[in-house]
């Protein structure tokens, strides 16, 4: 790796020292972060580590001098090349900004201005900064989204982002942290939001540029998998502290506190091991629950578009028997979510059949229909979005009960309150608001809000694909034990394999609307028949071949 | 875009139509018998004959069924014939044709005035950094919209025309008898205007691409004009089409108060003496221009959000 012209090379480039960060809360004053210390040279990956509220994000934040104005104290240094950013003043952060640190943001849907071309925001760098004229920075702007690996650079340089994909965006969004060649690049979690097959092109793409480079990477993650894939060293942040801190392979392979050994056991593309989760499998010889036969699917193209219509499920047969969980794998637009909607009937098909309990339910109409909305219910991915912000939890979970004028309020109550035992939250909760819960508790209520009406199939969209590792693992485990006491069939959609192999029994792989592989979830990891189902195991974080492997077996990283 | 307009324009059209059916209904429907009301014209007490009635009725055409008046008014608009005012017997296109000019000064000049405060206010609210600031200037939207029009008016002409001496009180003599009248105008307008915009200035401050920019290095002036302000004022500017109706009923009262001549005027004397024809042009001519500026937003707001007319194509 080529360091940079340094006065000092042995200096770091970012040293931060002692920092806490707090908010101003109804509650009082929250620490976020208690006493920080990290250092960054010039050229090196380091990974921050950390669950959602850790403080991760905020150190990174406020090394950008970008924490919320007011409500916020930022004690300690924050050393920059000689500048000390806690200290320094706006004009001064806003020089570095862009010019000497850039920024990946977490969500590439959201951090693009919707209403600019993206050539226009990738030439703002180096307008702000005077790097260039009106007219060498919209060259320069094309020339940056080539090199971020965005294809047709030019064409794209004049689209909104609204066209582009989500990958693609990210893209554009490394291009702009990269504009002026800064020495050091924060990326919060930037992949997160992505499909596993796009994390990794992104995630080797940025490597690859700052590495011919030279720039140092503060990598805020939440998944220990890509830590261990991108960083030479790893820092593990709990509630507001670091808790352990040295290179990737002595951190994975040794950890030492007692948070980085639990994390490493729940992230789940590093366990390797048998699955703790897994409810035991359904008696093959039992008839299926649901049955798909033959499903397509086609929307008609936007009007005045002029492009063909779209077939987003091109002939899919599946069955998911009770007791048994089914996985929908398949990147983004496969089809996958559109199939599911179809088999609990929220979608009507283009034609095939959805057989329910022995029974033809394409057809179904007004209260027959209504009555199998008793029997299938779903879990949706985003726990922020599909609960109702103004109702209680109590409210949320009563809802379907309510709706299917179960008993009177009191009676649905006692109902609400024994399922928030059955998902593991406390009696208390029943009162709260969503906004009150965590991402996990959040999905717990959807959880059982889907349990009110005793469903036979439950339909998992993305369901943990919203939450940090450590709450993934608690929400699998919560779904394994629900299906072994409730007998629950479970069509569980993910694109990210890693999870699935910890939940289903069965993988049915989606390309382009087509299943192009199913099986034993244990035959589908171990012999992948089809290209792009060795694609997918290839892109899951933590399985990138790196030195550790090959190395005494009790460094390696075990379940 | 094509489709876009086409759309948009067929929408405008039946926007009219169902205009002018509804203020047939209800005027025509209205107790009270124009007839009666033209026939006792002038204020004096006559006995006026059944007979006579029904010639009248018979010139105007009010004896045929309601279906074959609503049927032939509808064709007579059609060609901007609105029919004659009962009171003055005048043709009602030429009396709002007349009176329209200025009414148009006023209400522009009250639009553009409402656009500018309410901007400057809003985007002055969410850019200082003093809190203190910051409340005065975000609570001065809900005192202007909810200080009556003639209130204020007559409160501009007691401090501005006759303390101060700086502007005349009344009539409608060159630009500077316009200032107060507009600025009067304007005011609850701009007030809707900057609660608009400043809340959603203040929510598009907070979306995560206001974070990417000022990332870059930009300044927060920079940050909110080129960012935040683009994308907060859309719905701002949908709320103007709407606000376009308040300015012309705002009119019938600043005209009034400040003594201009105009088609607020003419509102407020033809639906005192229940006027029907001219009153029903009145409607429509509301219609026309509520739809105008509609359709105006409408054709402006695809330049604004991109997403408008080129959703759904996602490249992958």
């Amino acid at each position: 790796m080529t360091e940079p012209q340094e006065r000092d090379p042995a200096r770091p480039l970012l040293s931060i020292a002692d920092l806490r960060v707090s908010y101003h809360t109804r509650g009082g004053v929250e620490e976020a972060v208690r006493g920080v210390s990290l250092d960054v040279a010039p050229g090196e990956v380091v990974a921050l580590v950390g669950e959602s509220g850790s403080g991760k994000s905020s150190t990174g934040h406020a090394v950008m001098g970008l924490l919320p104005a007011g409500g916020v104290r930022a004690a300690g240094r924050i050393d920059f090349d000689g500048t000390d950013l806690a200290r320094a003043d706006e004009r001064r952060l806003r020089s570095l900004r862009g010019r000497e640190i850039g920024l990946v943001p977490q969500d590439p849907t959201v951090s693009l201005n919707p209403v600019q071309r993206v050539g226009r925001q990738v030439a703002e760098v180096l307008l702000i900064h005077r790097l260039a004229d009106r007219a060498e920075a919209r060259e320069r702007a094309v020339a940056l989204l080539e090199r971020a690996g965005v294809p047709e650079p030019a064409v794209r340089a004049r689209q909104f982002p609204h066209q582009l994909s989500g990958g693609l965006r990210q893209r554009v969004l490394i291009a702009i942290a990269l504009a002026a060649d800064p020495r050091l690049v924060i990326a919060d979690e930037p992949t997160s939001a992505l499909d596993v097959t796009v994390q990794r092109h992104i995630l080797d793409h940025l490597e690859a540029l700052t590495r011919s480079t030279g720039t140092a990477v503060l990598l805020i993650t939440h998944d220990l998998g890509v830590a261990a894939d991108r960083a030479r060293r790893i820092a593990v942040m709990s509630q507001g502290r670091i808790v352990e801190v040295g290179p990737a392979e002595r951190v994975l392979g040794d950890p030492r506190h007692p948070y980085t050994k639990a994390l490493l056991r729940s992230a789940p593309s590093l366990d390797g091991g048998p699955v703790a989760a897994r409810a035991p499998a359904a008696d093959p010889e039992r008839p299926p629950l649901v049955r798909a036969e033959d499903l397509v699917k086609v929307f008609p193209a936007p009007r005045g578009s002029g492009a063909p219509p779209t077939r987003a499920v091109a002939g899919v047969s599946l069955a998911v028997r009770a007791g048994e969980t089914l996985a929908l794998v398949g990147e983004s637009g496969s089809g996958k979510s559109t199939t599911a909607r179809m088999l609990v009937r929220l979608t009507d098909p283009t034609s095939g059949r959805v057989v329910f309990d022995g029974r033809d339910i394409t057809a179904l109409r007004g209260s027959a229909l209504r009555r199998l909305r008793r029997r299938a219910q779903i879990v949706y991915q985003n726990p922020y979005a599909s609960l109702n912000p103004r109702f209680s939890v109590g409210e949320v979970i009563g809802e379907p009960l309510r709706a299917f004028g179960v008993g009177p309020r009191r009676v649905r109550q006692a109902r609400a309150a024994e399922l928030l035992e059955r998902v593991g939250l406390p009696a208390r909760t029943l009162h709260r608001r969503p906004a009150e819960l965590s991402g996990g508790q959040r999905q717990r209520v959807a959880i059982a809000r889907a349990l009110a009406l005793e469903p036979d199939l439950v339909v998992c969209d993305e369901p943990v694909s919203a939450l940090d590792v450590t709450s993934q693992a608690q929400i699998l485990d919560l779904l394994a034990t629900l299906q072994e006491q409730l007998g629950l069939a479970y069509l569980f959609i993910s694109h990210d394999l890693a999870v699935v192999r910890r939940i289903a029994h069965r993988v049915a792989v989606m390309r382009r609307g087509e299943v192009v592989e199913e099986g034993p979830v244990g035959r589908i990891f171990a012999e992948p028949a089809h290209p792009y189902t060795r694609e997918l195991l290839a892109a899951i974080p933590g399985t990138r071949a790196r030195p550790r492997q090959g190395r005494d077996p009790k460094e390696v990283p075990t379940a | 875009m094509g489709r876009y307009v086409a759309r948009r324009l067929l929408q405008a059209v039946l926007v009219l139509w169902a205009a002018y059916t509804l203020s047939f209904a209800v005027l025509y429907l209205l107790p009270g018998d124009p007839v009666e009301i033209m026939a006792a014209g002038g204020g004096e007490v006559t006995e006026v004959t059944e007979e006579q009635l029904d010639a009248v009725r018979a010139e105007y055409g009010l004896d045929a069924p309601l279906a074959e008046q609503y049927l032939d008014r509808l064709g007579a608009a059609l060609t901007g014939d609105l029919g004659t005012s009962v009171q003055t017997g005048e043709r009602v296109s030429a009396m709002v044709a007349e009176q329209l000019p200025a009414t148009l000064q006023l209400t522009c000049a009250g639009g553009a005035l409402a656009l500018l405060l309410g901007s400057a206010v809003a985007l002055a609210g969410a850019h200082t950094r003093r809190p203190w600031l910051r409340q005065l200037l975000l609570s001065l939207p809900s005192v202007g919209a909810s200080a009556p029009t003639f209130w204020v008016g007559l409160l501009l002409i007691q401090l501005v025309s006759f303390r101060w001496g700086l502007l005349p009180a009344i009539g409608d003599q060159g630009w500077r008898s316009l200032v107060l009248p507009a600025l009067t105008l304007a005011l609850p307008t701009s007030a809707v205007l900057a609660q608009v915009f400043a809340k959603s200035l203040r929510d598009a401050l907070r979306e995560p691409y206001v974070e990417t920019a000022l990332a870059k290095g930009a300044s927060r002036a920079r940050v909110t004009l080129r960012h935040a302000a683009r994308n907060a004022s859309l719905p701002a500017f949908t709320v103007f089409g709407v606000l376009v109706g308040n300015l012309l009923a705002g009119s019938v009262v600043v005209e009034t108060v400040f003594s201009r001549t105009g088609v607020g005027r003419i509102t407020a004397t033809s639906v005192t003496v229940q006027d029907i024809p001219v009153v029903q042009g009145l409607v429509m001519l509301g219609a026309v221009a509520f739809v105008l500026a509609n359709l105006l937003v409408d054709l402006v707001y695809p330049l604004l959000d991109p997403r408008v007319t080129t959703g759904g194509a996602v490249a992958r």
